[in-house]
């Protein structure tokens, strides 16, 4: 089947089987790879992206579902060709070992700040506790999103 | 293809901290992973598994499989064109299962289709005939019972010959007298589960064929040179012809030093004359790599009044799982460590790793030293609690220095700050218990608003870990690295940095770019890709080795650049170039004596690193709910080349161990793991990590480069007991297995 919707500003089709993830199409279908696959159920965020604004789990959205609906992904956070401040903070604190989470990170960092520019830690804490990141223990994606706060 | 670009780099030199080179692309998502990759006309494979932990195959019928839509291949053991098995120390495990399948997961059967989905599919329509076997699942009765494989790998190898059925590796440490009594004993028995790396990367890759019988392997792995020597004979062509680069690595851990996609994606890849991309699932990824040796430990401790121990005793069981992997490494490292960071003369460690048909484990960050610490620390809490004395001092008066022997015979020629490093962390102030009335998030139980204050108990507790760095008992480990200097039409010039290093998530693309900048004295460094295609073996990113061997490797290549370009008399010509490779090596080490465990030459061990860890927990007794409220911490990291990335690892290594210590483990029923995902195995998150106050002691390593270490694993070792000392303090129970679990801990 085909999907038409518009992914970081720009309107895109798709030809997808209707069994596939948002994810998926993404990743397979779009040329979009930065949304990451870790686990594919909901339990890790890596894959987190913007659906009409609204902070999901690609993975656990069919591609299907999509399907007239407006996206924003971690390719499409930047703004005029310069990194979005969350992305500059992330690179700077260290906040960023493997990497495999940070896409997600910053897509959900990005919602957190939009929500609420000045979080509490333990505001911190709780908004990000949907991103796993297996390297870093946390510290420096804390320091990340402080320094984010701060700078806008 | 090459998926990590060239590119130019503006980074300081050693010593500073500094972004990492990826650190951009990463959160741009521009920066392509093991699963990112594509690649025209290209299939997707997809591995049938065993549903068994021990069974014969009978037969494997593929002819429904092959008429499914979009199936390009269906491949078995039988179109293996080469060896039928591979293995890190001893070719044990087939690469496709044949005559019987030895764990839950094994690999039996390849796919290759044009969708994924479809892949999946036809393997559905695969009919493999098994006779379901006895599993052999209990370690403790392994070696009495039949073997799981007709060969007995370990024997004549060098190693001390145990001749009984599913014995990996059996060895003794006989230091002193063992017998000598002490005025005090404390005994203990200690149990470890399964931890599982659980990097968020998917084991994943993509095999390209070249057209000339030849393969190009693009993979997320941790050394690069040994997949080609174990993915060329089972191919049955040579080495030249298999190229292994590496792709983004979604961390590793030690899970990615065994091989998962790379001769399965080869073998569909050569056969459909089509690229073949692999992209496991997170379940499949349980079954796709190796895990953490769960483990068996007696221990007793014989010490004077004064504290001084006069004598361990320690037996430690290892589970190896179906295959060998790196176990006769993690058996050999568990005893080495068994006595912790402290001088006694009197010893016996034995340490036995066995087969059985739980799932396979290997390499994971502290390698046999995690297990024999949490077992040795506790013994220390014991000990310290018996003879009155507070368990910092008592640490102390034990602590090794440089001039001690280890139980090894081993003496501590380099650095090992250990009395330093206790008593700076023992000097980071704790911070005041906070008043119960709080947010909830900031208490056991979290959000689940499960107290508010009543039940809850704080304990601190206090551990030390201590590791080696780099390959031991003689193997020949070393790091390559070629620089090639070459001038611009302007005469300007460009260092080129070849190493096969691979950059896992730790950060070693950033120290060849900082030793390059150092010591060449300029900014114009690139960072060539990592491959086996350029330059020779940089050995793996493992046991903590990789900075300073990869340090120690440009460092070298870099220098005979300069000798060079000094011949030349100082600058090249437009066009002009000069490359050379250097190999370097450690300090040499030798195998120990099979009978005794004693050094049979200066060192088994090249170095140590130690790191010292303070912990604060609050536990609701009622509920058996925890709480990590904070961690201090001291780590002997010889020279920090970036000091950021150190911090990062110290952090990082802090959050695995206290995964282990309350939340990770892999179950298993009857040889089958229940619980493969992140709804069931569980990670720390944001939740669970308290803040790490780290100190870094550098005291510099002598025969390092720049005086570094490795700083990977120390906090994982060393989180896992301290954590558990502050339960103990906390509950007052013995709490002698981990993970901990609620019903141990509720009063």
């Amino acid at each position: 089947m085909k999907i038409v919707l518009r992914v970081n500003g720009e309107r895109r089709e798709a030809e997808i089987w209707p069994g596939e993830s948002l994810l998926y199409a993404l990743r397979e279908r779009m040329g979009l790879p930065g949304s990451k696959n870790a686990c594919e159920q909901g339990e890790c965020g890596s894959c987190s992206v913007l659906m009409d604004g609204t902070l999901v789990c690609a993975c656990l959205v069919l591609a299907a579902q999509a399907d007239g609906h407006e996206l924003v992904t971690v390719e499409g956070v930047s703004e005029e060709g310069r990194l979005h401040g969350v992305q500059e903070a992330f690179a700077e604190t260290g906040a960023v070992q493997c990497g495999f989470c940070t896409p997600g990170l910053i897509v959900a960092t990005i919602d957190l700040l939009a929500r609420k520019s000045d979080p509490s830690d333990d505001e911190i804490r709780e908004a990000l506790s949907g991103n796993l990141c297996r390297c870093t223990g946390y510290a420096k994606i804390f320091d990340a999103v402080r320094l984010a706060a701060a700078r806008t | 293809m090459s998926t990590q670009p060239t590119r130019k780099l503006e980074l300081g030199k050693v010593g500073e901290s500094v972004k990492r080179v990826d650190a951009i692309p990463k959160a741009t998502g521009e920066f392509a992973y093991s699963s990112d990759l594509v690649d025209a006309g290209m299939l997707w494979g997809h591995t049938l598994r065993s549903p068994h932990a021990h069974a014969l195959i009978h037969s494997i019928d593929i002819s429904q499989a092959l008429t499914m839509p979009g199936v390009h291949a269906v491949m078995t053991h039988e179109d293996v064109p080469g060896d039928k098995r591979y293995g890190l120390e001893f070719a044990d495990q087939p690469v496709l299962a044949f005559d019987r399948v030895r764990y839950f997961g094994e690999p039996v059967a390849l796919v290759a289709a044009e969708h994924p989905e479809q892949a999946r599919r036809a393997a559905a329509k695969l009919v493999v005939e098994y006779e379901p076997l006895e599993p052999v699942i209990d370690m403790e009765r392994a070696a009495d019972q039949e073997p799981i494989h007709p060969q007995h790998w370990t024997l004549g190898h060098g190693f001390r010959d145990d001749p009984r059925p599913n014995v990996v590796r059996d060895m003794r440490i006989l230091r002193g007298d063992p017998d000598v009594a002490g005025e005090v004993a404390v005994e203990g028995y200690y149990e470890l589960g399964i931890q599982d790396q659980a990097f968020l990367g998917p084991e994943s890759g993509l095999a390209v064929p070249d057209g000339e019988g030849g393969i190009d392997i693009y993979v997320a792995t941790q050394w690069l040179h040994v997949d080609r020597d174990q993915v060329a004979p089972c191919l049955g062509i040579p080495k030249e012809q298999v190229r292994i680069h590496l792709a983004g690595v979604g961390g590793a851990f030690g899970g990615r030093e065994d091989l998962s996609m790379q001769l399965h994606g080869a073998m569909l890849a050569l056969h459909t004359s089509r690229p073949v991309k692999f992209v496991y699932t997170r379940e499949e990824s349980f079954f796709g790599h190796v895990h953490r040796h769960p483990a068996r430990i007696w221990a007793e401790h014989r010490a004077n009044r004064d504290g001084k121990l006069v004598c361990v005793r320690v037996r430690i069981l290892l589970d190896g799982g179906a295959y060998a992997s790196s176990s006769t490494a993690v058996t050999s490292n568990a005893a080495s460590f068994a006595c912790g960071p402290y001088a006694v003369e009197n010893a016996l460690i034995e340490s036995t790793c066995v087969y059985t048909n739980n799932p396979p484990c290997g390499a994971m960050r502290g390698f046999g030293a995690v297990q024999s610490c949490f077992a040795a620390e506790a013994q220390m809490d014991k000990l310290a609690a018996a003879l009155e004395l507070d368990p910092v001092e008592l640490r102390l008066r034990n602590a090794l220095a440089p001039g001690d022997s280890l139980p090894t015979g081993q003496k501590i020629t380099g650095s090992l700050p250990v009395a330093e490093v206790i008593e700076r962390a023992a000097a980071i102030p704790v911070p005041e218990p906070e008043e119960m009335l709080r947010d909830p998030i900031r208490l056991p139980g979290g959000a689940g608003n499960t107290t508010r204050g009543e039940g809850v108990r704080r304990g601190v507790g206090f551990a030390v870990g201590f590791k080696n760095i780099g390959y031991s008992e003689g193997f020949d480990d070393y790091t390559a690295a070629r620089v090639r200097l070459f001038a611009d039409a302007e005469a300007e010039l460009t260092a080129e940095v070849h190493c096969a290093a691979a950059e896992v998530g730790q950060g070693v693309t950033n120290v060849i770019v900082q030793t390059a900048r150092t010591e060449l004295e300029t900014e114009n460094v690139v960072l060539a890709p990592h491959t086996t295609a350029s330059v020779d073996s940089a050995g793996s990113a493992s046991a903590s080795r990789m900075t300073w061997m990869a340090s120690g490797a440009v460092q070298a290549a870099c220098r005979a650049v300069k000798d060079e370009l000094e011949r030349r008399g100082g600058r090249l010509e437009p066009g002009e170039e000069i490359d050379l490779e250097r190999i370097y090596r450690h300090p040499r080490t030798a195998p120990l004596d099979p009978e005794t465990g004693q050094v049979t030459d200066e060192r088994s061990h090249v170095a140590y690193a130690v790191a010292a860890m303070r912990a604060v927990v609050e536990v609701d007794v009622e509920l058996g709910l925890t709480r990590v409220v904070w961690i201090g911490t001291a780590q002997d990291v010889g020279k920090a080349v970036n000091p950021q990335a150190v911090y990062g690892q110290i952090e990082g290594g802090t959050a695995q161990g206290l995964g282990l210590a309350l939340m990770e483990e892999i179950q298993t029923r009857n040889g089958l793991i229940t619980n493969a995902s992140f709804t069931d195995y569980l990670i720390p998150t944001t939740l669970d990590m308290p803040p790490v106050v780290a100190e870094l002691v550098e005291e510099p390593e002598p025969d390092a480069p720049y005086g570094v270490k490795g700083v990977g694993e120390p906090p994982t070792v060393v989180s896992t007991p301290a954590i558990l000392s502050a339960l103990r303090d906390a509950t007052g129970r013995e709490l002698n297995r981990v993970p901990v679990r609620p019903d141990d801990i509720c009063l």
